[in-house]
């Protein structure tokens, strides 16, 4: 090792490496994965997001966020910022309080925790005693109060946590005033809600889970009115002049309470259930929002039919006589009013609903006519449908781009045209270097465009390939349609949609050339799409053909899919990307790799059975070549797909299940000794588990072999033009590598540009390397005499690159999982290697090329190899020499798909999914680093007072 | 012949120098001759190239034996542990080829016309309780044949005894290439892999990075059953008598570049088809002036493939990267394996 160590210490590389790389983990992209809580501050205009894993993330307006972490890794149970001030308080479920802060620090801001606390009891009293329910951050900013399972509100000083024990508001001190028959059948509930009056901040109301609502006096410390119920209690709204207050209910039911000095146990004013009459699910959370005309929103979640509703996540508008039912794809998490927070004003008069579920942040309009929903410019749902894999292109050409967002913004004319509501703090970082597009292929058939170029992940563009294909189920078209009687009147919301009607249509690989908008997608039943970007809808034929892979080999049968069926005739397209070439491998197993050569109009797929090349100008197949060995019967007979949703596995666990009922079922009816064969069974159950456990894991020691399984499988495929069989002329080359260490290379003759439609494209077989160690081929790569990798089609032709070295001579960069190899051109010589596998027993997983600029000197780049191993780690290589630069740990070795999800960048940064709905952007460059930079200042305030009821009104409804 | 001659130890210069010396001293210039030196255990070891010359040199108390035989009539058994203090004195054996008349033993063959299979090596580096093993995967026509698994070893700390964990080999397939060779057995610690320590890596690390050398693969173990252990100041103790396929020294002086070639043509078989025309192997590239960097990376690779870096266990007279002999003891003669069968069955 110390050899191997030595020739990096070169102080001036040395020097370089530090101004050219360091790694860093710089924003998570997408929708948190399990959230569990909401909050919102109207004051400084950012909402927060807390999560099962204990993360905490802030929101304002796009670009900035915020995130911290928990240490302990709990589950966020509420938050609720301090009122005017930079602060929130986190309740985790091991009944810990957290307070953050954001301070400014070198120009912009940072979320750090402050301190934590724990509420303890009395030496000997049970944990419910300071088990917290309820957490009201008080105006005054100087005291938190804090409700209990025990029915005891403790008081605690901000920001110490110091427990002012003689403020305690004891449930038995609250019971004294209450009527002694109310006060004999129940003693102690816990704290169901806990709200300060909004013009009397000496005044608080406690509503415990049973039926009891006090209006508590701080000053006196004593209870001023009680207010007694039927119904459990779920949760608590003051009407904005404190003369009323609204409560909610376990029943469905939600009553109004008033709140005068005449009356010191008032009767409710009315008593509402509004799904009615039959049994309904709980009201858990409820607003009632005073407008300029007069009649109020009342905005509340669940109270659905019990029988034929119960299962729907709903939250309900009602505004005179307008009602509608938001049916949500997930779980309520929690949701919150924006709302007038001038001090002044008389009316809340709601301008928008943000509503948390589980898998997506749906934001509703509420002064646009119809209410309907906002496009949230970040938190994108990343997995409304399984992502099956992601493409990276950089720098995008500002003609693209355009034509891009504007086919994008003709999909989303449903959205409301509200700016985004929640805007606080001021993004500081600075405007992003370059455009650049993230594509996701996702399991229902769609290829969704992203905007990565900056802090928040954007969607641009969604693109459905299912339009090509015959599928069983036709796409649902009256899904939003409300029917005039129809009660309760729901109206769908949100865009996840986890369910695929056929996991054929799953894209597989994507390629897109920016210079030419020609796009190259490819499926789980070896679909291969040819599209091209087309400003306007159209209608046309899609040309179709078939590659068989099998070609000559006989006597095999495919066990797996069957090819997808097309549509016959013209298909409408929108604008955007159309195709109008279908290429279908046969055996339709899953496409395993595509390349494009936008210049040459080919289009190269591979399968675990072969490769093919299809040239789409003339819309005719030049070759195709199976790769398949003869003993592999694996891969002949199944489909293969690397990535394994969870819902498919869902699936297939639901499909376990329905099979292991049916044999029971059958079981059971068949012969008397059913008894004894379910014995038998369970004892050999038990046997094998017993084995296993005994069984140490063990790994055995072996080559491999040539008779190995997915030999043939076509792990990558690269266009280039280079020397491949005289080093006097150069000539395009089609290069595709296996799985079984086989590197083929294909000299093509392709037509010049004036006969290109007349004479055909011819491939001829070259070279054929089979590499020793058999490991499989994860990317190939021609280097131009200058060492520096071919630029990529038509790249040249835009001035974007230096033109390639036809000078020097050519080398192939062959990197296998465990070695990468150079050899000359056009002889096939070895000239170096380096053998990552054989030293430090990690396995390639993912390989690019990157440039890195220095942070020190404009006019210093290099190229350099980024390559993700097995266990997590990055490794930057050196071009052409083969030296490891530099090491990072990145992603956890455990986590697999993590792994397989990562995708690089141009310019040295990359993305990874850390849950099905996020990704995590890093960086490896010290020069190309998007990460989020903002400031959020206390806003000014002109009258403390009333700022200081709404806030906490506001911030103390988080709970759900 | 005796010769009596000084060297500076500081300054013992290259092993190339010193057999021309020995040459030129013995008035053989053109003479092809086995040198062994007596170390202080008395065993008559080799000396063939710069590592355990240097070794040599420093042993030297003052005085350092050295024979020189003619390769063409060597005694190959000579060589290796214990052979100076055997019953029969090495020097008759040496000086008196007639003895051997007497007895004349089955010379099979010189070594070098034997494909080796495995090999012990290193043996005068490592320490006692170790083993440096050296599997040589020819074809498919045997599988390598053994599993790995993990489990914990105790180690010796300056905090007292420690279990720490470990990699160990769970199974042999009979028939395979690592049970034929008889040096591997079931729990025996894996300590290296071609000369890289496992420690601190996890078990699909150390299966990957076997695999990846599966075809010249050089496994340092401490056998589970440390009786049969070259104990080389014992007087009973051989290790011919575990292996039952073994190369003997290899005795050019060249060794290292010997190794090198056959290392390059075991593992840098890459073959090319041009033209849908015969395979043929992937040659080297020439060096030229532009790729003069690549080959000193290519020098790297190859001595860290081969193994031979040094180990933290190692004797730190063969530090840097040594390259040393690679020897075996095999006793031709019968009284000798009527002992080794004694040893066993110890």
């Amino acid at each position: 090792m110390r050899r191997f160590l030595r020739p990096g210490h070169d102080p001036v590389r040395e020097r370089l490496k530090r101004d050219l790389f360091q790694f860093n983990k710089t924003v998570e992209h997408g929708f948190p994965h399990q959230p569990s809580a909401l909050g919102y501050s109207p004051f400084l205009r950012l909402m927060a997001i807390g999560t099962r894993s204990g993360a905490i993330k802030l929101y304002g307006a796009p670009g900035v966020e915020f995130m911290g972490l928990h240490e302990e890794n709990n589950t966020v149970m509420q938050i609720h910022f301090i009122p005017d001030q930079c602060q929130l308080v986190t309740l985790l479920d091991d009944n810990s309080l957290h307070l953050w802060s954001l301070k400014q620090h070198s120009g912009a801001s940072e979320l750090r925790e402050e301190c934590r606390f724990t509420l303890k009891g009395p030496p000997g009293s049970p944990p419910s005693a300071t088990q917290i329910t309820a957490v009201l951050p008080h105006s005054s900013r100087e005291v938190l109060y804090l409700g209990t399972e025990s029915g005891n509100i403790f008081v605690v000083e901000l920001p110490s946590f110091r427990v002012l024990e003689d403020k305690t508001i004891t449930s038995e001190a609250v019971l004294q005033r209450v009527p002694d028959d109310y006060s004999n059948r129940r003693s102690c509930d816990f704290v169901e809600a806990l709200r300060e009056h909004p013009k009397n901040p000496d005044q608080i109301l406690i509503g415990y889970s049973r039926d009891l609502i006090v209006l508590w006096d701080l000053q006196n410390n004593k209870a001023t009115h009680h207010f007694l119920g039927s119904q459990q209690l779920e949760n608590l709204y003051w009407q904005r002049d404190g003369s009323k207050f609204i409560s909610c209910h376990y029943d469905g039911s939600y009553a109004q309470w008033p709140v005068s000095s005449d009356n010191r146990q008032p009767e409710p004013l009315e008593n509402v259930v509004p799904y009615g009459p039959f049994p309904c699910k709980a009201i858990s959370k409820i607003y009632w929002q005073t407008t300029k005309n007069g009649l109020p929103y009342i905005i509340f979640q669940g109270g659905m039919p019990r029988a034929s509703y119960g299962d729907r996540h709903s939250i309900s508008v009602v505004h005179g006589s307008q009602q509608t039912a938001f049916d949500f794809t997930s779980r309520v998490i929690d949701f919150f009013i924006i709302f007038s927070s001038e001090p002044t004003a008389e009316c809340d008069d709601p301008s928008a609903m943000v509503v948390l579920a589980e898998e997506e942040l749906v934001v509703i309009d509420l002064e646009t006519a119809g209410w309907p929903a906002i496009h949230p410019p970040y938190l994108a749902s990343l997995h409304c449908s399984a992502i099956t894999c992601s493409h990276h292109v950089s720098n995008i050409p500002l003609k693209l781009w355009e034509r891009i967002i504007s086919a994008g913004s003709k999909q989303n004319i449903h959205y409301s045209n509200m700016p985004w509501p929640i805007d606080g703090g001021t993004n500081v970082a600075p405007d992003p270097p370059q455009r650049d597009l993230l594509l996701t292929g996702h399991e229902d058939g769609t290829v969704r465009f992203w905007d990565a170029s900056g802090v928040c992940l954007h969607l641009l563009y969604k693109l459905s390939t299912v339009k090509v294909f015959l599928t069983d189920a036709d796409p649902n078209e009256n899904m939003n349609t409300v029917g005039e009687d129809e009660w309760p009147p729901l109206r769908k919301v949100g865009t996840f949609d986890p369910y695929s009607d056929d996991p054929r249509l799953g894209i597989q690989k994507i390629y897109l050339c920016k210079y030419s908008g020609y796009l190259a997608v490819a499926g789980t039943a070896g679909q291969v799409l040819v599209m091209e970007l087309n400003d306007e809808d159209a209608e046309h034929v899609v040309d179709h053909a078939e590659a068989d892979l099998l070609q000559d080999q006989e006597g095999y049968r495919w066990k797996g899919h069957e090819k997808l069926k097309t549509r016959d005739g013209p298909v409408r397209f929108e604008a955007g990307f159309q195709p109008f070439v279908l290429v279908q491998c046969q055996p339709p197993a899953v496409v395993t790799s595509l390349a494009l050569h936008s210049e040459w109009k080919l289009v190269a797929f591979g399968t675990s059975h072969g490769f093919g090349l299809f040239d789409h100008q003339q819309k005719r197949l030049v070759f195709v070549k199976c790769t398949l060995h003869p003993s592999d019967q694996l891969a002949l007979e199944g489909p293969l797909s690397r990535v394994k949703s969870l819902k498919k596995s869902l699936r297939q666990s639901f499909r376990r299940i329905r099979r292991s009922r049916v044999s029971s079922r059958k079981r059971r009816g068949g012969s008397g000794n059913a008894s004894e064969v379910q014995e038998a069974n369970a004892k050999f159950d038990q046997e094998a588990l017993q084995e296993m456990e005994l069984a140490p894991v063990q790994r055995k020691i072996e080559a491999r072999s040539a008779e190995d399984s997915f030999t043939g499988f076509v792990r990558t495929l690269y266009f280039a033009d280079t020397f491949l069989r005289d080093s006097s002329r150069h000539c395009p080359s089609l290069w595709a590598g296996t799985n079984g260490g086989t590197v083929y290379a294909f000299c093509l003759r392709v037509p010049p540009a004036e006969r290109r439609m007349d004479e055909p494209v011819r491939a001829e077989q070259a070279k054929e390397i089979q590499l020793m160690h058999r490991a499989p081929v994860v990317s190939i790569l021609v280097l131009d005499g200058r060492g520096t990798p071919l630029p990529e089609p038509l790249e040249v032709a835009h001035d974007l690159s230096k033109s390639p070295d036809m000078q020097g001579s050519h080398q192939l960069l062959v990197v296998s999982e465990e070695q990468l190899k150079v050899f000359t051109l056009p002889k096939v010589s070895s000239k170096l290697k380096l053998k990552l596998t054989a030293l430090e027993g990690c396995r390639v997983r993912k390989v690019t090329v990157a440039n890195f600029g220095s942070c020190k000197t404009d006019d210093y780049s290099e190229n350099d190899l980024a390559v993700l191993t097995n266990l997590g780690d990055i490794q930057i290589i050196s071009l052409p020499f083969l030296k490891l630069q530099i090491r990072y740990p990145c992603i956890r070795k455990e986590d697999v798909s993590g792994i397989a999800s990562c995708v690089f960048t141009k310019y040295g940064q990359g993305f990874y999914l850390i849950s099905p709905s996020e990704f995590e952007r890093f960086s490896l460059s010290t020069k190309w680093l998007v990460e989020p930079r903002c400031v959020v200042d206390m806003p000014e305030v002109t009258s403390n007072n009333h700022v200081h009821h709404k806030s906490s009104v506001e911030n103390a409804a988080g709970k759900s | 012949e005796f010769r009596r001659f000084s060297l500076e130890r500081s300054k013992p210069g290259k092993f190339e120098e010193f057999y021309g010396l020995l040459q030129h001293v013995h008035k053989i210039p053109n003479v092809d001759v086995l040198v062994g030196y007596t170390d202080i255990h008395g065993d008559l070891l080799p000396i063939n190239n710069d590592d355990n010359y240097h070794k040599a040199v420093s042993t030297a108390n003052p005085l350092l034996r050295i024979f020189i035989q003619r390769k063409e009539d060597a005694d190959y058994s000579a060589f290796g542990t214990d052979t100076m203090t055997r019953k029969k004195n090495v020097l008759s054996n040496v000086l008196r080829p007639d003895n051997h008349k007497k007895k004349p033993h089955i010379v099979i063959s010189m070594p070098q016309d034997f494909r080796p299979v495995s090999s012990i090596i290193d043996v005068d580096i490592l320490p006692e309780t170790h083993r440096r093993v050296r599997l040589y995967k020819y074809g498919t026509d045997k599988p390598l044949g053994f599993y790995i698994r993990d489990g914990s070893s105790v180690r010796v700390t300056p905090h007292g005894l420690e279990k720490v964990p470990g990699i160990f080999i769970s199974r042999l397939v009979p028939g395979g290439l690592a049970q034929s060779t008889g040096l591997l057995a079931v729990n025996d610690e894996v300590l290296e892999v071609n000369g890289i320590e496992v420690s601190g890596k996890s078990l699909d690390q150390v299966t990957d990075m076997m695999i990846a050398n599966s075809r010249n693969l050089i496994i340092t173990v401490r056998p589970a059953n440390q009786r049969n252990n070259v104990v080389r100041n014992s007087r009973t103790s051989g290790s011919s008598g575990q292996s039952t396929e073994s190369s003997l020294p290899s005795s050019t002086p060249n060794i290292l570049t010997n190794f090198l070639q056959g290392e390059e043509e075991s593992d840098e078989e890459d073959i090319i088809i041009e033209d849908s025309g015969e395979p043929q192997q992937i040659p080297k590239a020439a060096a030229t002036s532009e790729s003069l960097e690549s080959l000193t990376q290519i020098e790297l690779h190859e001595s860290t493939q081969n193994g031979f870096l040094p180990s933290t266990e190692m004797n730190s007279d063969h530090s840097a990267g040594s390259v040393s002999m690679e020897y075996e003891v095999q006793d031709p003669d019968h009284k000798s394996l009527e002992e080794d069968g004694t040893i066993i069955t110890l």
